[in-house]
Parts: structure tokens; C-alpha cells; sequence
């Protein structure tokens, strides 16, 4: 890829996360004549108990950080710079503690379910797709291609209710949910690793079998189309080993559009972990973004948000520099 | 008398679809000698593309081979299993195809390709012998050696061709199956290529199949020429033999629309439109379109005559009579 | 009546996906004439039973009845999936005709959006807009036009490749040699072509809404007061159904929800597959 190409994609990425922030900043003012979230403020700080003092001092921190006595291009400005350093101000559920410190704390929960997850439904699916698709591979393959089929219409989360309820609730062969156990510390103890991945293993579980489902069969539509491809046909006229025609010349080719269809994905992708996290009530950016909701942490919410945008533009960035790595048609253009 | 390379007999392939059997193939004979170049002519849907991929064994549902025999040297390539089969192709029979920018997978290097081959046929080693067995192979084709390390999008068509061309040759078949290897290309570039075929094939003695529709082209390189219609080779002849002296109207038809620098006539094309190949044929399938055509050639088949040229032909016509 | 002869019998995905609307549709006509749907209403009977020959699905903790819960639920979720995915599906057959029909540079615009949009993460954004613009919740309508806002992009991508595609092709070129101007060869000669791609896009694009809807409604985000099957789902978990055994309550929701996505699924693949014969396998 060359320099030039490189820059323009990263100037539309940085172009995302701008637009990304500005609606977050535009919507409150939206509302016509009014500032909800000035207003949910105060109902909560109204709500009284012990939050009532942070409350106030939160909306009086808001009023001056954001300074909302000032013109909204200033109040623009002062947002784009807080959001620049990631500063989002402080969580009102959870006052004093920063919102940045709440994010990083569930951030690795949620990278690490999403990130283990994702590659083994697209590794597993597509290796069943392509099996699915080749000639020469046993019939009882075949049968697997409905229930795929059911399986990648049903959404994760609901899926998850299911295993929830069978595995953990019937059968209590896993917790029912949280990331580890109540009273563990973290460390990095063998004891503590196995408990993260036991606790993991159901939540994965949705996300891998919904997951496969949808991967599988994109492949093996992928497969189907190149088995028609003239380098195939080519590849079988000179006699080539029929295991190497189908990894090498078909599986190769192939993958070029799946991987795009990763990076199309991934937004997809991320909305169902917020609902699997909350399901599972596993302590990642999910479960976050459902206690912020519930109750109206505006900086939170909108915090995870924005980390979430970002997580997912530089993700399709990072995927966009490596696909001509795969493809050597882009890599090289046409000389 | 030569050697014979390729034996095929009564050869029929039929593709069973909704509308019926279609016939593609429908009864062909012909010898391929050891060192012969042998032009395969006819329209489109004459057959010449099949019967090309039923020498390779590559005809797939629903397609099927529904009679005859292929013989390559001793062996029955009709009696072969899938795996026998597949270790005779490109080692003892092999094929140049049409439009090589296709034919050529885009995510792997030239060189690499072709050494594939060499290594799932069992001529594999170290990594510097197949290194140099590529670059003579590239040589042997007017290519320069460092190509091995481009990508099929990098080289232009006559070269991608090329490396087709050196895939067929690089496990030494006894034949060599050209299926309109220039189609695809600009004149100026068909002509070198067809020149760098042409040294291969005199260099290495293997007998070739040129599948093709440019009768110019074919005139050119070919020892002989057989004449397709219809599934069916209505005449095979030395290439001076069908030029000067077709017996088949058909042949005379196609030989006649090339254009003749004296020959200021008007060009004629050859009226009327091929044949369904549903339908059984009764009689000679040229004879709507035949412009000698007689009461006998609607019903019987016409039978084989071959004149003292070596030319053989079906036709229910005497010797000589086009002349 | 025979209603199996109507079914595309080559097309056993279609057929399928057809067949199990079919049943949802009757599931609630026939429930809404059979069942009495204030039962669906807090306490109407006896909280958190489980299902029994008086309540044939059980109670949930409110004293609602799941069954008519059920076939109240369904006509609001599909309203949503309607809504929503026909205005998404009208804005991307809007935005991907002109792309592709007129290309130069508002190609690249639009391309360009509906591909940086695509890698926004639908739900987050509609949490934001839905717990912005919502004092007490939402109600089905706005919800609606909510995950609209986020469902043209698969439209406008698929329609904008149809039309570049179709553009190059013969029949475009004949229609202007012809004298046709531009909008009669876009009524006449596109659209007629199109329409395999519209609808097969209609059902995809109704399916993603009502993902989304749920989405939000599982969040707590949904009309407060409509017994949506999303909210449902919600409610149990806030009153902790699964710890608390109350399989009735979550599974009835699940199960119809399964039903409408595994329907529309193999109705648009099916649709799919009738767009593009290349893709037929089953």
C-alpha cells in the first residue's frame, strides 16, 4: 500500500471518530429548547440519598468543564479537546471515580471474550464452510448445513439465554455468570486463570455457535463461487494433488473476501457482545454500558460509547492494512 | 508407419440436461501420431472443446462419456481411476488453456505454480534444483527466469500464456492438448506465441492437438487438420491436402472464407445456423446447410472414404468431386 | 385449501422461511381471536406460575399471562421490523440508485458513508440516541424511526452493486439508443430487474430492525408500557428470572423470536437464492 493511500485512510478514520464525537456532543442539544441531560441530572441529584452531594457537584463541575454558559462552539471545542484526552469527567453512579478508570477496568474483560470468541467462530466457521462447499468431502458433511443455518439466524444474546439456562441454572455445570469468583483477587495465579476462562466458557459459547453459523456459511458460498474459477479448472487439468487445490488455490482465494467481511462485521459483532455481557452480567464495556443506562450515568454512557467507536475504526483500519498482505493484487497494482 | 501417440474410437460424450441429451460428441476416430501437430477445427458447439476435455478426463455432470475408447500408448485413459488419472495429467498428458489471466491463481507466485505441479507428480526436491528447473522451463518459452517470482497480474497476456505454455511442457507429456491457446490475445502477440509453441513443440517432439477456429492460424502450425461438425469429424487431412483439395462441402466452405489477397470475390459466409444436438440426426448433419446436398444424405449416414492423399472424410459424394 | 401449492417448490428455503410466517400471522390472528388479550396486562392472574392447565404458559411476576402476552407481543415487534426496516430499505434503494446509476463523485460520497457507518457499532449508537432523546422510555413508533436511522447501509451496498452491474450490461444501452430518457429507463428497464434484490433487501433490512429493536428493548430502552417481546425479556431479567426458575417467562419470548428470525432468515436467503441462481444449492 502505498504512503499516500495509507494517509487517506487514516484521515478517514480519524474522520469517523470526529463524527463520532461530535453527534455524542450534538444530541443533548437536539432536544428543542431544553438540555436533557442537565435535566436527568438534576432528577437524579433530586432523587436525593447519598448521591445528592455528588450531584451537585458534578453538575457544577459539568456546567464549568463543559462550560455551558458559553457559546456552543466554545462548548464544542472544550468537548473535542476533553474527549482528545480521553478525559470523559466522572461517572455519577459511581462518584468520584473517573470514567476512564471504569473503562480501562473492563475493557480487558470485554477484549479478551470479544478477541478469543470472534477468531474462533470466523477460524472454526470458515474451515467448516469450506469443507462444506468442496467436492470430495464425505456426506455427512451435509448435514450439518441446516442447523448451521439455524444457528447463525439466531441472535447471540438469545442464545445465551439458552445456554444460561441449561448449563448453569439446570445443570450447574457453569457459574451463572460474572467474569470470576465473588471474593477472588486479581492475580495472576494459575487457580485465577482457570477461573476467568470457567467463567468465560458460556458467554464464549453464544458468541462462537451463533457465530459459526454465519461464518460457515459465507465461506462456503465463497468456495462454491471459486470452485467455478478457471484457475481451478486449470489447477485439476494439470493433475495437482487434490489437498493442495483445495487449501492453496481455493481456501487462499477465498479468504480475500471473508476477511472483508470481518472488517464489515465488526460493528455487528460488538452490539451483540453488549447484550452477552449483560446476560452473563460478565464484567466487561457491556455490563458497563447497561449500569450506565439504567442509571443515567450521562458521562459514562457516553464514554463507553465513544471507546467503542474508536475500538472499532481502528480495528477496520488495522484490517484494511492487512489485507493486501493477503492479496497481491493490491499489494503490488498493476505494472 | 509412425507411431501412434493418442488411439481414440467411437468416442461419445452427452450431456444430459432438461431439454433432453444433448450430443456433444457423437462418435469420433482419429489417430494422433508420435511428433504430430494436429489441428481440431469447427464452429462453436461443434464439439472440439469437448472432445479436447474428454481426452483429459475432465468432463463433469452433467456431462458424461457415453461410449468409445481412448487410448494413450497402452494405456485405457477411459479404464483409469480418478487417482491414476490424475497422476497422468501434465506427466503424460497436458493442457495449454484459453485465456491464461484466468486460468492462473492471482494470490500465488508464477514460479511457485508451477512448481507445484512438479511436486504433486513426484518430481519435487530441494529448493535450488526446482528453482533452476523453473528458470529453464521459463527459458525454453522466451521468458525471462526472474518471472518465477511475479504474480499472474503482473505479466501481460502473451506472457501469462507463456507460462501456461511452460506448465504443459514441464513434466515432459507424450501430448499436449492446446485449446485456443491465442484466442485471447492481440494478433501481433498470437504470432510470437504461437512461434514460441512451435520451437517447444519441435525441440521436445511431443505430439500436439491445437483446438482452434482461425483457420489461418491453424494452416500454420498444423501437420494435419480435422474438420468438427456437430460432434463429429467430417474430415481429416495433411494441412496442404485440405487447403488445396477439400472433399467435405464443409471443409470447402470454411477454407474458402478465408480472404485471399488475388481473391477480390465478395466474402462468403457459410448460411444457415448449426444443428440441435437434441435431436437425433438422421443422415448427414450438414444437410440443410449443404450446398451438394442430396436425397440420400437426409436419411443415411454417410459412410468414411478416404482418397490416396491420406485424406479421410465422410460424405456421401465421390472422391473428387469438389474439385 | 391447499396453500402448498402456491410454494416455490424449487426454492426449499423460500418455501420454508414462507411457511413459518405463515404460522407466526395465524399464531396471532388466531390468537387474537381466541384469547382474551387483557390477560396480557399485570395482574391478571396469579404471579409467577408456572404454566398449568389454567395458564397454559405460566405467569410472570406481574400476574401478566404469557400466552396472550405472546400474541399481543408479536404484531408490535414485527410493526417495529416493518417500520423501520421499510423506511431503511426505501432510504438505501433511494441512496444506492443514485450511486450506482449516476457514479462520479456522489458515488463516492455515499459509498464512502455506508461503508463508514457499517463499522459503527449499531446498538452503542442507538443506546446513546434512544437514553438521549427519551424522558420515559420510548414508544414503538419512535423506536422505530431510532434503529431506521441505522439500517440503510446493507440496502444502499446491495442496491448500489445491482445497478452498476446492471448499467453495464446491454439492455441499458438499447433503452437509450432507443430514445428513452433517463427516468423512463430507471421505472421500465431497472426497476423491473431490481425488484428480486428490493425484496430479498426488505426482509434482511426487517430482520436486522427487529435485532436492533430487541437490542434496545433487552437494554431497557424499549417502550416502557407495550408488552413487546424485547421488553419481555427485559423484565425477566430484571426480576431475575433465570435464578429464580421462572423458565416461563424468558423461554416464551426466546422461542417466538427464534421462530421469526430462523423465518425471515431463510425467507431472504431464499430471496436471495431467486435473485441469483448462481447461489442455488438446496
Amino acid at each position: 500500500m502505498t504512503t499516500r493511500q495509507f494517509g487517506a485512510r487514516l484521515l478517514v478514520f480519524l474522520i469517523v471518530i470526529w463524527a463520532a464525537a461530535s453527534l455524542i456532543f450534538i444530541l443533548p442539544h437536539l432536544a428543542p429548547g431544553r438540555n436533557p441531560v442537565r435535566e436527568r441530572l438534576i432528577q437524579q441529584a433530586a432523587g436525593g440519598g447519598g448521591r445528592a452531594l455528588g450531584i451537585e457537584a458534578t453538575i457544577a463541575a459539568f456546567e464549568r468543564d463543559f462550560g455551558l454558559d458559553k457559546p456552543l462552539w466554545r462548548q464544542y471545542l472544550v468537548f473535542m479537546g476533553n474527549t482528545a484526552k480521553l478525559d470523559f469527567g466522572t461517572s455519577l453512579a459511581l462518584y468520584p471515580t473517573k470514567v476512564t478508570t471504569l473503562i480501562w477496568q473492563a475493557l480487558p474483560w470485554t477484549l479478551g471474550l470479544v478477541g478469543v470468541s470472534t477468531l474462533l467462530a470466523f477460524g472454526l466457521g470458515s474451515l467448516a464452510g469450506a469443507l462444506l462447499a468442496w467436492p470430495g468431502v464425505p456426506r455427512f458433511v451435509q448435514f450439518l448445513f441446516p442447523p448451521l443455518m439455524v444457528m447463525s439466524a439466531v441472535p447471540y444474546f438469545l442464545l445465551g439465554i439458552g445456554l444460561l439456562f441449561i448449563f448453569a441454572f439446570k445443570w450447574s455445570w457453569f457459574p451463572i455468570g460474572g467474569g470470576s469468583p465473588l471474593s477472588s483477587y486479581p492475580e495472576w495465579t494459575i487457580e485465577y486463570i482457570w477461573q476467568i476462562t470457567y467463567h468465560a466458557v458460556l458467554p464464549s459459547a453464544s458468541i462462537v455457535l451463533s457465530g459459526i453459523g454465519f461464518w460457515a456459511l459465507g465461506m462456503r458460498g465463497m468456495m462454491v463461487s471459486i470452485a467455478n474459477e478457471d484457475y481451478i479448472t486449470l489447477a485439476e487439468m494439470r493433475g495437482l494433488k487434490p489437498r493442495r487445490i483445495f487449501m492453496q488455490y481455493g481456501l487462499r482465494n477465498a479468504l480475500l473476501p471473508q476477511v472483508t467481511a470481518l472488517g464489515l462485521a465488526l460493528g455487528f459483532i460488538v452490539s451483540g457482545i453488549i447484550l452477552v455481557e449483560f446476560i452473563f452480567r460478565y464484567p466487561g464495556i457491556g455490563s458497563l454500558l447497561f449500569r450506565a443506562i439504567s442509571a443515567f450515568d450521562y458521562f459514562l454512557i457516553y464514554g463507553v460509547v465513544f471507546i467503542l467507536i474508536v475500538g472499532i475504526a481502528l480495528s477496520t483500519l488495522l484490517l484494511d492494512l492487512v489485507y493486501p498482505l493477503l492479496d497481491p493484487r493490491i499489494r503490488h497494482g498493476k505494472d | 508407419m509412425a507411431e501412434i501417440a493418442l488411439k481414440v474410437r467411437d468416442l461419445a460424450v452427452h450431456f444430459d440436461t432438461r431439454v433432453g441429451t444433448v450430443r456433444a460428441v457423437d462418435g469420433v476416430d482419429f489417430d494422433l501420431f508420435v511428433g504430430e501437430k494436429l489441428g481440431l477445427v469447427g464452429e462453436s458447439g461443434s464439439g472440439k472443446t469437448t472432445l479436447a476435455l474428454a481426452i483429459m478426463r475432465m468432463i463433469k455432470s452433467p456431462g458424461r462419456v457415453d461410449k468409445g475408447s481412448i487410448l494413450l500408448g497402452d494405456l485405457d485413459l477411459l479404464s483409469m481411476t480418478n487417482t491414476e488419472m490424475r497422476e497422468l495429467r501434465s506427466s503424460e498428458i497436458s493442457m495449454v488453456p484459453q485465456g491464461a489471466m484466468n486460468a492462473l491463481n492471482p494470490v500465488r507466485k508464477v514460479g511457485a505454480q508451477i512448481i507445484d505441479g512438479l511436486m504433486d507428480h513426484g518430481r519435487g526436491g530441494d529448493k535450488e534444483s526446482m528453482k533452476s528447473a523453473v528458470q529453464d522451463l521459463l527459458e525454453q518459452v522466451d521468458l525471462d527466469g526472474e518471472i518465477s517470482d511475479r504474480y499472474p497480474h503482473q505479466l501481460s497476456g502473451g506472457m501469462q500464456q507463456r507460462v501456461t505454455i511452460a506448465m504443459a511442457i514441464s513434466l515432459g507429456p507424450k501430448v499436449i492438448i492446446a485449446d485456443e491457446p491465442t484466442s485471447a490475445l492481440d494478433v501481433v502477440v498470437q504470432r510470437n506465441v504461437m512461434d514460441t509453441f512451435e520451437r517447444v513443440q519441435a525441440a521436445t517432439g511431443t505430439s500436439v492437438i491445437l483446438v482452434g477456429h482461425d483457420m489461418g492460424l491453424m494452416a500454420q502450425f498444423n501437420d494435419r487438420i480435422a474438420v468438427m461438425y456437430a460432434g463429429r469429424i467430417v474430415e481429416i487431412a495433411p494441412v496442404e491436402e485440405i487447403f488445396a483439395r477439400p472433399q467435405h462441402p464443409y471443409s470447402k466452405l470454411l477454407v474458402s472464407s478465408l480472404p485471399h489477397t488475388r481473391n477480390k470475390e465478395v466474402m462468403k459466409g457459410i448460411p444457415g445456423l448449426p444443428p440441435s444436438l437434441v435431436e437425433t440426426i438422421n443422415g448427414c448433419p450438414f444437410n440443410p446447410r449443404c450446398p451438394y446436398v442430396m436425397d440420400k444424405c437426409l436419411t443415411q449416414k454417410p459412410p468414411q472414404k478416404e482418397t490416396e492423399n491420406n485424406t479421410k472424410f465422410a460424405c456421401h459424394l465421390p472422391i473428387g468431386s469438389l474439385s | 385449501m391447499n396453500v402448498f401449492r402456491y410454494l416455490p417448490t424449487d426454492n426449499l428455503r423460500l418455501s420454508i422461511g414462507l411457511l413459518l410466517i405463515l404460522g407466526l400471522v395465524a399464531f396471532w390472528v388466531l390468537g387474537g381471536i381466541f384469547i382474551d388479550l387483557d390477560d396480557a396486562n399485570p395482574i391478571s392472574g396469579a404471579p409467577s406460575q408456572a404454566p398449568s392447565m389454567k395458564y397454559w404458559l405460566g405467569t410472570d411476576a406481574q400476574g401478566r399471562q404469557m400466552l396472550p402476552l405472546m400474541v399481543a407481543g408479536v404484531p408490535i415487534t414485527l410493526r417495529i421490523g416493518l417500520i423501520a426496516g421499510g423506511l431503511g430499505v426505501i432510504a438505501g434503494t433511494t441512496l444506492g440508485f443514485t450511486a450506482g446509476y449516476f457514479r462520479g463523485w456522489i458515488d463516492t460520497v455515499i459509498r464512502s458513508a455506508s461503508d463508514v457507518v457499517l463499522t459503527i457499532p449499531a446498538l452503542a449508537v442507538l443506546v446513546v440516541v434512544a437514553s438521549t432523546l427519551s424522558s420515559g422510555g420510548l414508544s414503538a413508533n419512535s423506536m422505530a424511526l431510532i434503529v431506521a436511522l441505522l439500517s440503510w447501509m446493507w440496502p444502499t451496498r446491495t442496491i448500489r452493486a445491482q445497478v452498476l452491474s446492471m448499467r453495464e450490461r446491454s439492455f441499458v444501452d438499447m433503452a437509450r439508443l432507443s430514445g428513452m430518457g433517463n427516468y423512463e429507463i430507471i421505472v421500465r428497464e431497472l426497476l423491473p430487474n431490481l425488484f428480486p434484490y428490493l425484496v430479498a433487501s426488505f426482509v434482511a433490512a426487517v430482520a436486522a430492525a427487529i435485532l436492533a429493536a430487541i437490542g434496545l428493548e433487552a437494554l431497557g430502552l424499549g417502550p416502557q408500557n407495550d408488552p413487546t417481546l424485547g421488553m419481555t425479556i427485559y423484565w425477566s431479567m430484571f426480576y431475575g428470572a433465570v435464578l429464580s426458575g421462572w423458565w416461563w417467562w424468558y423461554a416464551p419470548p426466546i422461542v417466538v423470536l427464534v421462530w421469526i428470525f430462523v423465518a425471515l432468515y431463510m425467507t431472504s436467503s431464499g430471496l436471495d437464492s431467486w435473485a441469483n441462481p448462481k447461489l442455488r444449492r438446496t
